[in-house]
């Protein structure tokens, strides 16, 4: 059957981020002609593409981890606990700057940003802090930290060991991509060879000693926000994530020994149903990849286990508080597209740390969508839409021609090293920037449909330079209370075990235990390991 | 005109904040207007910023700054650029800044200010007006 009536030829062409052409009607032959009929499946079953699950939210809804952190330990303390107060189920950590990039609160280039844009962390101590209270049974927690994770996820795993939880058990996610960091984000310490060493020792370590654990979550999030289209976001991902596969196979580990630890976390803004579609799509290439490429045979390493959410690329700094609708949108596509986990961005976001206010929003956001909206009821609802099916098909394949592309230049690591992707997607931002001025790629409020309109008054999250010295002076007075003797000696280990090769989390999870702090360690391995030199490349 | 001699950017992330999507874009937008940029990347400290502008010769010292401490920054860099002989070239700061930083950043000696939202056409035309 063909549309009738339609004046194709006249009608504006439409061509989505990913660069598939739109047509504007789609009917069960186009779902037959782009090949993927027989990809479609049934949700819980390979490939996985309605979901990895059976029974979806049906059976339990996504979890709603809002990302939360700043100032001392202690004040993110308080957040964590008014955002459990209010029904959120898991906490997304963030990190100030100099925890991120591997330095002490004292350190001289940690000036004026300890505590500003996440939760300060020097040792032990600040972990045992910032969890106090919180049942690390009932409450996930994702860490959201990379250049220095090996040494976060030790304090963790050390903070959950003395108050009585049983690693065997305990879940949780860290964030630990460290390749992403170098395409946009970053957090970067040391270069490329040994930080993915790093994260095969996280990756290793926790398939032996904390099973449930998640060492990693391999973001295509970041590198949408540094230009990447849709599809680019999910293959760039893949070839991320096969990378640390590779890491931890060279080493003997069975892929059904860690592959279903391995989680994800992807972008959400653009058009709905391209999310979608990206969403379906990247499910069942994830599952045919283990499977064909790695030989996996249990179900849950095949599984695209993710956090969906965000949209910060998509908010504006103009009419901010329409980003409270675009917020409800990108909600929608995620719990259409059967995310694990979300996470909005506040529509303050483009401002300042968001408010108490603007976080419950973001909360309330997500619950409408299961209390209220019936996203809970029924999995994989856009299943069978012809127009959904026949675009996850296309951008499956256009997901499977850019790996492709990837590797016939010589691997995603060989191209982060040198800064080719970098160049590419920052190229792909210009372009977008110009479009967007040009007026071409339409954001409203901001080249189309303006107004004069006085901004609302925001409330601007406040930097307190006496926190910042309480930090310090915390970290001096556990430096002269600690045990110096086995501080040293953890050290020493941990340089010799970056020396020898050996894994690295043993060395560290006995400094993390001393209080050794993380500028310590860090330097420790930056002693052995060098410092990343970021290729600038236009 | 020819005559006219190519305007030299240096465009610095000061600082540990990562977020260098803004400042690739950026520097993009003044190479194509015809400006010579040197983009030093991530994680410059103000000593360094001021030792690369008096090195490259710069006629115009840009900062991209997106994670609030653009303040204790600027503070700390423009005694240093002062030294460096750098006090008549133009200096810059885009980024993520509230309003209420303006009048203490132009105080620091930015003359040029542009928030999140700046468009690189006006980032453009103000370097090539005020660009000594």
């Amino acid at each position: 059957m063909k549309p009738k009536d339609l004046p194709e030829k006249e009608l504006r062409p439409v061509v989505n981020e990913s660069g598939i052409a739109i047509k504007p009607l789609y009917t069960a032959e186009d779902v037959a002609a782009s090949g993927g009929a027989d990809m479609i499946g049934l949700p819980g079953q390979y490939p996985f593409t309605r979901g990895i699950h059976s029974l979806m939210y049906r059976r339990q809804p996504f979890t709603m981890r809002q990302y939360t952190g700043f100032g001392n330990p202690a004040d993110t303390n308080k957040r964590f606990h008014y955002l459990i107060a209010n029904g959120q189920t898991g906490l997304n950590v963030a990190f100030d700057l100099p925890t991120q990039c591997g330095m002490d609160s004292d350190d001289p280039q940690a000036e004026g940003e300890i505590g500003r844009v996440g939760m300060a962390v020097d040792t032990l101590r600040d972990f045992e802090t910032a969890f106090a209270g919180v049942d690390l049974e009932k409450i996930t927690v994702s860490l959201t930290i990379n250049g220095a994770a090996a040494i976060l996820i030790a304090m963790y795993l050390a903070m959950a060991e003395k108050r009585g939880y049983d690693l065997a058990k305990l879940r949780g996610t860290a964030q630990n991509d460290i390749l992403k960091e170098f395409v946009g984000r970053g957090t970067w310490v040391y270069p490329v060879a040994p930080s993915i060493r790093l994260v095969g020792d996280t990756i290793e370590y926790c398939a032996k000693h904390a099973p449930k654990y998640s060492p990693v979550s391999v973001c295509g999030y970041h590198i949408r926000e540094s230009g990447a289209d849709p599809a680019q976001e999910m293959a760039y991902a893949f070839c991320i994530a096969k990378a640390y596969a590779d890491e931890v196979i060279r080493r003997g580990l069975p892929v059904d020994e860690f592959a279903g630890r391995l989680s994800f976390n992807f972008n959400c803004f653009g058009s709905i149903f391209e999310q979608v579609a990206k969403f379906r799509a990247g499910r069942s290439l994830w599952a045919k990849i283990m499977k064909e490429q790695y030989g996996a045979t249990q179900p849950g390493s095949m599984w695209l286990r993710m956090i969906a959410g965000g949209g910060g690329g998509g908010l504006t700094f103009e009419q901010p508080e329409i980003n409270i609708v675009r917020g409800a949108y990108y909600a929608l596509i995620c719990a259409l597209a059967g995310t694990q986990t979300m996470a909005l961005c506040c529509y303050d976001e483009a401002y300042t740390i968001p408010s108490e206010y603007a976080q419950r929003i973001s909360l309330r956001t997500m619950q409408l969508l299961i209390e209220e909206m019936g996203l809970g009821d029924t999995v994989d609802p856009m299943g069978g839409s012809y127009y959904i099916e026949t675009l996850t098909s296309q951008m499956r394949e256009r997901m499977e021609r850019i790996m492709a592309d990837v590797d016939s230049q010589g691997g995603i690591v060989k191209l982060v090293a040198e800064g080719a992707i970098q160049a590419k997607v920052s190229a792909q931002a210009y372009q977008r920037q110009r479009a967007i001025e040009e007026g071409s790629f339409r954001k409203v409020g901001v080249n189309c449909y303006r107004t004069e309109d006085k901004t609302p008054e925001m409330e601007f999250h406040p930097y307190k330079d006496e926190d910042a010295r309480a930090q310090v002076e915390a970290l001096r007075r556990i430096r002269a209370e600690r045990d110096a003797g086995a501080v040293q000696v953890a050290l020493a280990r941990v340089k010799a075990d970056a020396k020898s090769g050996a894994n690295l989390m043993p060395a560290i999870m006995q400094a993390v235990k001393a209080y050794a702090s993380v500028g310590e360690i860090t330097n420790m391995l930056v002693g052995e390991f060098g410092r990343f030199r970021e290729p600038v490349r236009f | 005109m020819s005559t006219q001699k190519r305007i030299k950017v240096v465009l610095a992330k000061p600082g540990l904040d990562g977020h260098d999507q803004g400042a690739k874009v950026v520097a993009r937008a003044l190479m194509d207007a015809g400006m010579e940029v040197l983009y030093t990347g991530l994680r410059q400290t103000p000593e360094a910023i001021a030792r690369i502008s008096q090195e490259e010769d710069a006629d115009v010292i840009a900062l991209s700054s997106m994670a609030g401490s653009h303040l204790p920054i600027c503070r700390k860099l423009k005694p240093l650029l002062e030294q460096a002989g750098l006090a008549d070239k133009l200096w810059v700061i885009g980024g993520n800044l509230p309003a209420q930083d303006h009048a203490e950043l132009r105080a620091l000696g930015f003359k040029g200010i542009f928030p999140s939202s700046s468009r690189l056409e006006d980032i453009v035309n103000y370097i090539q007006a005020n660009a000594p």
